[in-house]
């Protein structure tokens, strides 16, 4: 004990001493600024090269984008325009942006069908992406490829009717027969569909419901960043549960599915993807029967769907390869068959370990969508290459367009990405 | 407590296994198993690691092939007919050395699943039963919280709930407190003990010594795939009899 102690006095504090403010080098920005940009010679030498090349990045192109033309008929008259100054010619995405965004055959004063369709595609998406809305939602989920189908491509709506009605029929069976035997109400469901849409075929040539249409367009006429949405949400939608179907093949013990699905996710990993889409161009016509003349976009859909499907497979693979042992034997052990323990326990951990490789090739998928230029269907990036780059107007401008269709996929991919970001943080029910 | 042992065992048969044998690839692991397991009878398994004992409890409920001889639980011949299996499923219930719940379902989901998909059971009623289930366990607080969330020990203890849902006329324990801090084993076996009172047959692999004293009436010790003895647990702790069971018993009491 010091003498301090021994000659103080009795004392008795009252009230707290107020909290005071940390002192500026401890917390707030001058701290932040100190500790995460200048914490040392290199640090700073770092910090002060990175602004340097920021600016210069940034004094070059802001010029170049502040002073941008929106309004002109052509490359020519934009330069007219700028006389000489530095200035980007954004004058072609606002003169073509339907060709960019619908392509150059879709009829214009149906443009609002494809929009239509494109914001109906946010509210049927919604509620798989999140699964806390109501379930009711779902129902406009089915039928909104149906929908779309019309709205965009047009016809008669008894065509799309009767693949849904037949669709319906199939669920309703498989669900009256489910509990009984999986792999017999799955028979039964799709003989029933079968049944429906062959017998379809008897009334439908004079039925009135032909007469409810819309204006045809042919897949041909499809174009622009419109296209690569569709063969994106197609394609993805598909190839998970193709993907799926071939991961679980590939563990099968019967081994006659689960060569077939090594057969299969092998062969199609081991070929370009632009492989492919020649085949589905040239090719595929082939392999239908002859005069049945499947559709390009069908066959180009069919095409990367398996293509993705095979790469969505092995990533699955790989969640359900990292689930304990002991996952599978405990469903075992209680009784539940081989479509309940996959449905109930072991694909819902399998598909959350495996969101991020999911995703990877989703995002890939979307992007490679761009592929089918070069058999010559117009999507985005055709529409630039071809019509508007090949125009008397606009030779020679590359930069803004190219800029525009990066910051379009950008932006969805990017979405795509949060999203599952957010999706993986909703589904952490683990607390590890 | 001792009037768990003296419980009246009936003469029905629960389990019978006749001349079994396993196999991995080459290596024999189960050889010539001959065990009946009467209704309300619990026996305690023991052994050396690498003896088969595990083993031997999951070929009971086909979670291993056995290669030869034959396994009847409750009168249904275990055979490659996956319906048989699935009958024999729903009847054994399990607990896993480590629990072995999904994670990604609530406690209540857990309890529930196998109820609603295999029983279908209505909803309402599974979670009726499901509840029942946990207070019987003592965690009726936790049945919203995930797996993630409880101790070991609470883990075991609504694994051994979810077996109860499915109203299993066996139970199999796999060394149900292997995988648990010391402080929590004890929790696990007073669950144990008050199944063995109400009655249920129960074969458990484990190593609670204490535990078989007090619940078994049959203790079986197995070594290289064979049942070397099998005894009353009186005698077989206070008097074994083969040179390898005092060996291990001198082993796993000597400290």
């Amino acid at each position: 004990m010091s003498d301090t102690s021994a000659s103080a006095v009795a004392f008795v504090r009252t009230e707290s001493v107020p909290a005071s403010a940390p002192p500026s080098n401890a917390a707030g920005p001058v701290k932040w600024v100190k500790d995460n940009l200048f914490a040392g010679v290199g640090n700073s030498i770092l910090t002060v090269l990175a602004i340097l090349a920021i600016y210069m990045v940034l004094s070059k192109s802001m010029p170049w984008i502040l002073n941008g033309v929106w309004d002109a008929p052509s490359l020519s008259a934009c330069r007219e325009i700028l006389n000489g100054e530095t200035g980007a010619c954004f004058a072609v995405l606002s003169e073509r942006w339907n060709q960019l965004l619908f392509g150059f055959k879709y009829p214009a004063e149906l443009y609002w069908r494809p929009a239509t369709a494109f914001v109906l595609l946010f509210v049927a998406a919604a509620p798989v992406l999140f699964f806390d809305l109501p379930r009711k939602l779902l129902i406009f989920t089915g039928l909104y490829p149906f929908l779309a189908f019309w709205l965009i491509w047009g016809g008669p709506i008894f065509y799309p009717l009767i693949a849904l009605i037949g669709l319906i029929v199939a669920y309703k069976v498989f669900v009256a027969f489910e509990k009984n035997n999986f792999t017999m109400a799955l028979g039964l469901g799709a003989l029933s569909a079968i049944v429906i849409w062959y017998l379809s075929g008897f009334v439908g040539e004079n039925s009135a419901l032909l007469a409810l249409s819309l204006e045809a367009v042919p897949s041909r006429d499809l174009g622009g960043f419109m296209l690569n949405m569709m063969l994106g949400v197609t394609c993805v939608s598909l190839s998970l549960p193709l993907g799926i179907a071939l991961a679980l093949g590939r563990q099968s013990s019967m081994p006659f599915i689960r060569y077939i699905c090594v057969i299969f996710i092998e062969f199609i990993r081991g070929v370009p993807l632009i492989t492919l889409l020649f085949v589905a161009s040239v090719m595929l016509s082939y392999f239908f029967p002859p005069g049945s003349g499947v559709d390009l976009f069908i066959r180009v859909v069919i095409m990367i769907t398996m293509f993705s499907s095979a790469y969505i497979a092995e990533v699955i693979r790989g969640g359900l390869a990292a689930l304990p042992k002991g996952q599978y034997e405990a469903a075992d052990s209680l009784g539940l068959d081989y479509p309940q323990a996959m449905r109930l326990i072991i694909l819902p951990q399998a598909l959350k370990i495996s969101i991020p490789g999911i995703v990877n090739v989703a995002v890939g998928l979307f992007k490679d969508t761009t592929l089918v230029s070069v058999i010559s269907m117009f999507d985005m990036i055709g529409m630039i290459r071809g019509p508007i780059v090949a125009s008397t107007d606009w030779n020679g401008i590359y930069w803004e367009l190219f800029g525009f269709a990066a910051l379009l996929f950008f932006v969805v991919c990017y979405g795509i990405s949060q999203y599952s970001q957010w999706l993986e943080r909703r589904l952490a029910t683990d607390h590890r | 407590m001792a009037e768990v042992a003296k419980m009246q065992v009936s003469d029905e048969v629960a389990i019978s296994i006749r001349n079994m044998n396993k196999w991995y690839g080459t290596f024999h692991v189960l050889r010539d198993i001959d065990l009946t397991v009467h209704q309300g009878e619990r026996i305690v398994v023991c052994g050396p690691s690498g003896s088969g004992k595990s083993t031997l409890i999951r070929c009971i409920n086909a979670l291993e092939e056995h290669q030869q001889g034959s396994i009847e639980v409750d009168g249904t011949l275990l055979s490659s007919d996956l319906k048989n299996i699935d009958k024999i499923r729903s009847e054994v219930g399990m607990c896993f050395q480590h629990f072995n719940l999904f994670p990604h379902l609530s406690i209540l989901e857990n309890l529930t699943l196998a109820p609603i998909w295999v029983r279908k059971t209505p909803k309402k009623e599974a979670e009726e039963l499901a509840m029942h289930y946990l207070e019987k366990v003592k965690i009726p607080d936790q049945a919203n919280k995930f797996p993630g969330q409880l101790s070991g020990g609470q883990q075991q203890r609504v694994a051994i709930a979810r077996s109860l849902c499915m109203q299993p006329r066996i139970m199999l324990f796999d060394e149900p407190t292997s995988a648990l801090d010391p402080e929590m084993i004890k929790e696990v076996l007073d669950t144990m003990i008050e199944l063995a009172e109400d009655g249920m047959t129960m074969i458990c692999v484990t190593h609670e010594m204490g535990f078989a004293r007090q619940v078994a009436n049959r203790v079986i010790f197995m070594d290289e795939g064979q049942i070397v003895e099998q005894n009353e647990p009186e005698e077989f702790f206070n008097n074994p009899q083969s040179p390898r069971t005092q060996l291990f018993l001198s082993q796993i009491l000597g400290h």
